[in-house]
């Protein structure tokens, strides 16, 4: 009986947590405009979202984007974290506090910080401050998904690679890059979800000229809900589902 | 390899010139922006987000307390973690629109309620307190979950064992032992919540009416809407700093705990 209870909670929860989803997915292949009734399936809603030109280079902004930032805020992170491991830094704590500090820091406070920073620095609102806005909040958690895997490495095994003659670079390449790439990989594909779905920062520096996705979704569900943005949500909620799986897989191996 | 600092001092950067912005935006320093703060509408706004963010901090915790010692328990650990996790990382946005149909006027609740008659006629759910409430703890609950669960999972169930045997009743093994053991991960699990739940500015915008403008919308709305920068900053600076004194003294409370 009290098992019983229990999984009838955790059951729940979880009915709590994925009914709107379902909900949305369901409706999203439902045969009418309007109605809740069930309809039979269509495919209808899923067409004439391909056929909407502006929602397609939203969606080419927001991938070219997210493949940017998050190739770039990986591969600042993984020197970063490297040289932290390899050379015992004085502000090694400090500099983590800040990391951590980035990370609790609401977002929105972020957005107003990275839009006036933008302003006094006259960079156009556009490509260039969405990407320099998207590395800079993907930064600390490459940091902290690197980090948590490079100190289960012996910093030996690179120094020994010297002493036996290999340039720093072929050390780096050779030695700690193929230790360290499910952890790379895994804090890459983070960054592209965040960056893929992050509303409140992009809404702040974002510019006229360069719409990317989660803004335009954002649009559209404050003008009402239509079946086409149930099935736009779908796609995009696939999509990051997909990334969360497989990076959850990779850190998995590595841990 | 410095690069990697360049971002992060900008930011720092940027933070600081946000309190400068009454020089940048108009030259005469001034304190009406800070005066303004203080307003009655201000504190309107500034109270009713504050009690939405507790309560829906309470929330959060009365659901994920009980469900992260289940998970602890379960055998199923590994699957129904990725199961937390998955939300946790998809957009909030979208997850947030996906309770418009659940919560509309003839939505799927009203209707459940109609057929089973609790109600005789459909609810005005959405674009109210309530329907912001939802969306912040059906958003937020992840961010309970986690850290409670981490926390929990280190817990020694022995000591549950031997407080029993040592004659102490159940609810005193659960006040005295089990409670103050977790209270780390209660802690830092509010703090993920409460924080977000200040300054989401699209969940009320998306589903909460005229009346349900909390700190994150006027915020946004200052900057955005009204082109009044420096007021804007000086209300995001205000928030950053509440948010400061709550980490700080939840910090230290925490200390208290361990020690």
């Amino acid at each position: 009986m009290k098992s019983l209870v229990q999984k009838l909670y955790l059951s729940l929860v979880y009915c709590i947590l994925y009914f709107p989803i379902l909900v949305l997915i369901i409706y999203s292949v439902n045969d009418a405009r309007f109605s809740l009734q069930w309809h039979g399936f269509s495919g209808q809603w899923y067409r004439e979202l391909f056929q909407d030109r502006g929602l397609w280079s939203a969606f080419f902004h927001s991938i070219g984007l997210g493949l940017a930032a998050s190739f770039i805020a990986t591969s600042v992170g993984l020197l970063a974290c490297v040289h932290l491991f390899l050379h015992r830094h004085p502000y090694r704590r400090s500099l983590f506090a800040m990391l951590l500090l980035l990370v609790i820091i609401p977002d929105l406070v972020l957005g107003v910080a990275l839009l006036i920073f933008f302003n006094v620095t006259a960079v156009p609102l556009g490509f260039f401050s969405l990407l320099i806005a998207h590395i800079t909040f993907c930064i600390p958690f490459v940091l902290l998904t690197i980090n948590t895997r490079i100190h289960t490495l012996d910093a030996n095994i690179y120094y020994s690679a010297l002493d036996l003659g290999a340039s720093r670079h072929t050390a780096l390449a050779k030695i700690l890059l193929p230790l360290l790439w499910p952890a790379v990989l895994s804090a890459f594909l983070l960054c592209f979800t965040l960056s893929f779905d992050d509303v409140i920062i992009s809404y702040f520096v974002a510019g006229p000229d360069f719409n990317i996705l989660p803004l335009t979704i954002y649009s559209l569900v404050r003008a009402g809900v239509t079946p086409e943005l149930n099935a736009l949500c779908t796609i995009t909620f696939l999509i990051s589902m997909m990334l969360v799986i497989v990076s959850h897989r990779l850190s998995r191996k590595t841990s | 390899m410095l690069f990697c600092f360049v971002p992060l001092a900008m930011v720092v950067v940027a933070s600081f010139l946000s309190k400068d912005s009454n020089h940048l935006v108009s030259l005469p320093f001034t304190l009406t922006n800070y005066a303004e703060l203080f307003s009655p509408l201000f504190a309107k706004v500034f109270i009713r987000s504050l009690l939405i963010a507790l309560f829906t901090t309470l929330c959060c915790l009365l659901i994920a307390y009980p469900f992260s010692y289940l998970l602890t328990k379960s055998k199923h650990q590994s699957v129904l973690l990725i199961l937390i996790i998955i939300p946790f990382w998809t957009s909030s946005l979208v997850r947030t629109y996906s309770l418009i149909a659940i919560l509309k006027f003839n939505g799927i609740l009203n209707t459940l309620l109609l057929k089973i008659h609790v109600i005789d006629h459909p609810l005005s759910l959405l674009y109210s307190n309530f329907a912001v409430l939802t969306g912040l703890v059906y958003n937020l609950l992840p961010f309970m979950i986690l850290p409670i669960f981490t926390n929990m999972e280190r817990f020694d169930f022995r000591l549950i064992e031997a407080a029993k045997d040592l004659g102490a009743s159940r609810l005193a093994i659960f006040f005295r032992v089990f409670l103050p053991n977790t209270a780390g991960g209660i802690i830092s699990g509010c703090l993920l919540v409460l924080l977000p739940a200040m300054t989401l500015f699209y969940i009320p915008n998306v589903l909460g009416g005229a009346r349900s403008i909390l700190l994150g919308n006027m915020i946004q709305n200052q900057f955005l809407v009204l082109e009044n920068w420096p007021q804007g900053a000086a209300t995001s600076l205000l928030l950053t700093v509440l948010l400061f004194i709550l980490l700080f003294f939840f910090r230290r409370y925490n200390r208290e705990i361990v020690h």
